[in-house]
């Protein structure tokens, strides 16, 4: 009996130690990725963007910018996905330096929760790193021959779009209904009725537009409303995509900026984006540059009638009388056609 | 081994108090057991829980109710529960038929299909979606196209929740005692019988597990949902996809408005089937 | 056996197997077919890359750490629920389900708005230099909240079937307590644990939806390989999107092929 008790002693030690080395291998995690990041603030940037420029900066603006006096030796923190989780996660503490975003909410996000400085914007660009345009992906030989947004409207075509309450970058697309229809003299109630009119042919709206893309490759729809950085980075990657430029289309103008605990070097990276070189790169990359002077006008033709956000009031504006989730045109839209459904 | 009692009286262990053993983890006091184990649900699951709750109720009941009572919401909501409800149906009979063939039968390849079934739940959900539509889309292989219809919403559910009610009977079949199931065939009773009378009241409480946990897994599901479902509002928009754009709308309220009724239906639905469960157990003696 | 008994069993073989071609082998031959669409060299490639590389480690440190926690949780709390006498028992029978009912979505969600920077704790811990959020503690939280039911769910209808006798038994000849639960109680849940761990490493190999809120996604950092197989996708990159899936497939199997290695050696 007498070494049972001992047995049992030992035994119980083996259980509480093995319970507490458990603990202490968590504490152990827990502390050493507390400081995982470098302090040595400087010689590395946190670089948090949307999804869609992750090759851009990876295979083009990075090792640019390194190249440069003021990149020598600096190193980059990349985290790449959808806009709006991004942004999100900035706002509840994750370390950036520098952001790149779909739209202009997405920093404003940011503004007001007092990691961006509300100056972000004083500049000769604007905040604009890269532009593009709301184009339409179409089947190989665009057989039904698809050429503006109204053709969606004539056309019996099937129509996808990444939902613009999960994706914050597909309101560009919206807009670019919109703003097409108001082109061709069509009044507010009336364009609106045009973009109800192309929601009402849409069998998926998936959440983004990478996974709208592969949704249209696997055989959704006969049309997809994309952007042309997108389209060009499929047609790049070896995928089988054609994509047309209506003539009235949106600028998409992705922004860019500097947290305000940033180090210099982070201001630095930004402004290379500007700088002649970084344009080109973007460029090669598929983006439209922001300098008039520089844009490549034979690989991105200007749409006759291109407008801007800025037509509308600006996002700030948009986001509200649009996308508010119940009082929102575009959220009643919603509500009209999930009711003629029934 | 089956359980016979032993018809000795017993004795007390010379240690003095019972120990009860077989109560607890051996080294650790009963106490302690009971601390553990709620001090690490708590700190896991009800402090996220509590978060979200909280914030659902943030603009008062009367924020909770317009959030969750809106058109968009509520279609959600009927769709998911609705292709939830028909995923579980489906699971309890091919899951426990499943088991049962894993179990009980022996072909060829067997282990090969016992091996996959949990593949569901490894394989990032992105990856599932797009094998899906893969193989239930456009250029299906097998001339199937169900995608971005209300169907695509099941079978993509049925996809993931597939392990859940096979893994939760395999245990069950595999400890059964298979003594009283020899004595019922020898006496004459038909195997349809057997089944019902002596198997399925065992293998019951693995069936209401898989049940209630594919029905919770179908409620929240998103990932595998993406490329196959369609998304559309009203019409193919399932309550996780609606949250989202609660969520990138920045109102979280909303989103977490819908996350308590979602888990409250789940949690609803558990507590039917521990219902279930006790009345049958009842009904039994 | 008799000619209708062989009918029975082949239809329900065949019923059983033809729903699981149609539901599972198709997919994953698909996947097979996809992952090697480039050759064996093509699927190498994409997951030694050092990005990639450091996506499994990753995942590997937070499968090794949430497992086990949720084993020794899950079987401890099946003790109790089976045979402890507690209040409260239908509030933990709730709470154990709840990591499934709660949409990937609003798991991250939950997470940040208790160790975020706004949130509960966040400030606080920052405060003493704990990083939660945007860091693999943050990881690891969520993929043990989604795989953390799994062992105890799988357990305590087991330990319903089986009974205590037989514990009652060997405490009354003596036997410590350890004696009992390794000799007893543990090989009588043996099933319901082990496919319930199998259950947990799948799972927790395979969760996306939370860590890609938490984990803020820094390549070759914060990221698991499935936002590894993610980032492939966006990237259009899908040898490498299947390849790392395969590679999280093969790992989910190797559970399995362990459990049967200890049935067979049993039988």
């Amino acid at each position: 009996m007498k070494s049972n008790s001992k047995k049992n002693r030992l035994n119980r030690f083996k259980v509480q130690g093995l319970l507490v080395f458990a603990l202490v291998a968590f504490a152990a995690i827990i502390a050493g990725c507390g400081s995982s990041s470098d302090s040595d603030s400087g010689s590395k940037i946190a670089l948090v963007a949307y999804s869609t420029p992750q090759t851009a900066y990876e295979d083009g603006i990075e090792p640019g910018f390194q190249g440069t006096d003021e990149g020598d030796g600096i190193d980059f923190s990349n985290s790449f996905g959808a806009s709006g989780d991004q942004s999100r996660a900035v706002e509840a503490g994750q370390k950036a330096d520098y952001v790149n975003f779909a739209l202009e909410t997405d920093v404003t996000r940011l503004v007001d929760a007092g990691k961006v400085a509300d100056t972000w914007r004083d500049n000769k660009y604007k905040g604009i790193v890269t532009n593009s345009v709301v184009s339409l992906v179409v089947r190989p030989g665009n057989p039904e021959g698809i050429e503006s947004f109204q053709d969606l409207i004539d056309k019996d075509v099937e129509v996808v779009t990444p939902n613009p309450f999960t994706s914050g970058g597909a309101r560009w697309n919206i807009m670019a209904i919109y703003g097409a229809a108001i082109n061709e003299g069509a009044s507010p109630k009336e364009a609106l009725d045009s973009v109800k009119a192309v929601l009402a042919k849409t069998p998926a709206q998936p959440e983004s537009a990478r996974v709208a893309l592969q949704a249209f490759v696997g055989g959704a729809g006969d049309v997809l409303i994309s952007y042309e950085n997108e389209a060009i980075a499929a047609q790049t990657a070896g995928e089988d995509v054609e994509y047309v430029i209506p003539d009235d289309t949106i600028l998409i103008e992705q922004p860019a900026a500097v947290t305000i605990d940033a180090a210099q070097s982070a201001q630095d990276f930004l402004d290379y984006n500007w700088t002649d070189a970084g344009q080109q790169i973007w460029q090669e990359q598929g983006y439209r540059s922001v300098n008039p002077a520089l844009l490549d006008k034979e690989k991105f033709p200007v749409p006759s009638g291109l407008f801007t956000i800025e037509d509308f009031g600006g996002w700030d504006k948009v986001a509200t009388d649009f996308f508010d989730e119940e009082n929102g045109s575009i959220a009643k839209i919603n509500q009209e056609l999930g009711v003629e459904a029934e | 081994m089956s359980g016979e009692a032993q018809t000795v009286n017993p004795v007390a262990p010379p240690t003095g108090k019972p120990t009860r053993a077989g109560i607890r983890l051996p080294g650790v006091g009963e106490s302690l057991n009971k601390g553990l184990v709620v001090t690490y649900l708590g700190l896991i699951v009800l402090l996220p829980l509590a978060a979200i709750a909280t914030k659902a109720f943030e603009d008062g009941f009367g924020g909770f109710w317009d959030a969750v009572s809106s058109p968009q919401a509520f279609a959600a909501l009927k769709l998911t529960v609705i292709a939830s409800l028909i995923v579980v149906v489906i699971n309890a009979i091919m899951g426990t038929l499943i088991a049962w063939v894993l179990v009980r039968d022996e072909f060829r390849g067997k282990g090969f299909v016992n091996s996959v079934i949990d593949l569901p739940f490894a394989l990032p959900t992105i990856v599932a979606s797009l094998t899906l539509l893969v193989v239930y889309g456009k250029d299906s292989p097998v001339g199937i196209n169900i995608a971005f219809t209300q169907t695509a919403v099941v079978v993509a559910l049925l996809f993931v929740t597939l392990p859940f009610v096979v893994r939760a009977v395999q245990p069950l079949l595999l400890s059964l005692d298979r003594d009283m199931e020899s004595a019922a065939e020898s006496l004459g009773a038909g195997k349809v019988r057997i089944f019902w009378r002596i198997i399925f009241p065992n293998l019951a409480p693995g069936i209401a597990t898989g049940v209630a946990l594919a029905f919770a897994r179908a409620l929240g599901e998103f990932g595998s949902l993406v490329l196959i479902s369609g998304n559309v509002p009203f019409k193919t928009e399932v309550s996780s996809v609606f949250i989202r754009g609660q969520i990138e709308s920045d109102n979280l309220v909303g989103a977490s408005a819908v996350s308590v009724v979602l888990l409250a239906t789940s949690l609803l639905l558990l507590a039917c089937v521990t219902l279930a469960q006790r009345w049958g157990l009842r009904h039994d003696r | 056996m008799t000619g209708s008994g062989r009918l029975s069993r082949w239809s329900l073989r065949y019923v059983a197997l033809g729903y699981l071609a149609m539901l599972l082998i198709l997919p994953i031959g698909v996947i097979l077919v996809r992952t090697f669409d480039e050759g064996v060299g093509a699927v190498v490639d994409a997951i030694t890359t050092p990005d990639a590389l450091h996506a499994l480690r990753l995942t590997l440190l937070t499968v090794i750490i949430a497992v086990p926690l949720n084993t020794i949780f899950g079987v401890a709390c099946a003790l109790i629920m089976v045979r402890g006498k507690m209040r409260g028992k239908s509030i933990i029978n709730a709470l154990i389900d709840v990591p499934f009912a709660v949409s990937p979505v609003v798991v991250g969600l939950a997470l940040i708005l208790v160790y975020g920077e706004g949130g509960w704790f966040g400030a606080d811990l920052a405060a003493i230099g704990i990083q939660v959020i945007f860091s693999t503690p943050g990881i690891v939280m969520a993929v043990i909240f989604v795989s953390l039911p799994f062992v105890a769910r799988e357990t305590i209808p087991v330990l319903q079937e089986v009974g205590d006798d037989q514990e009652k038994a060997a405490e009354t000849l003596g036997a410590s307590s350890w004696q009992i639960f390794w000799k007893i109680t543990l090989p009588s849940i043996r099933w319901g644990v082990s496919y319930g761990v199998v259950l947990t490493t799948a799972r927790a190999l395979g969760e996306f939806g939370a860590v890609t809120i938490v984990s803020g996604r820094i390549s070759g950092e914060t990221e698991t390989l499935p936002l590894f197989v993610q980032k492939q996708f966006e990237t259009f990159n899908s040898v490498g999107a299947y390849s790392a899936s395969l590679v999280l497939a093969l790992l989910a199997l190797a559970t399995l092929l362990a459990l049967n290695l200890m049935r067979r050696k049993e039988n």
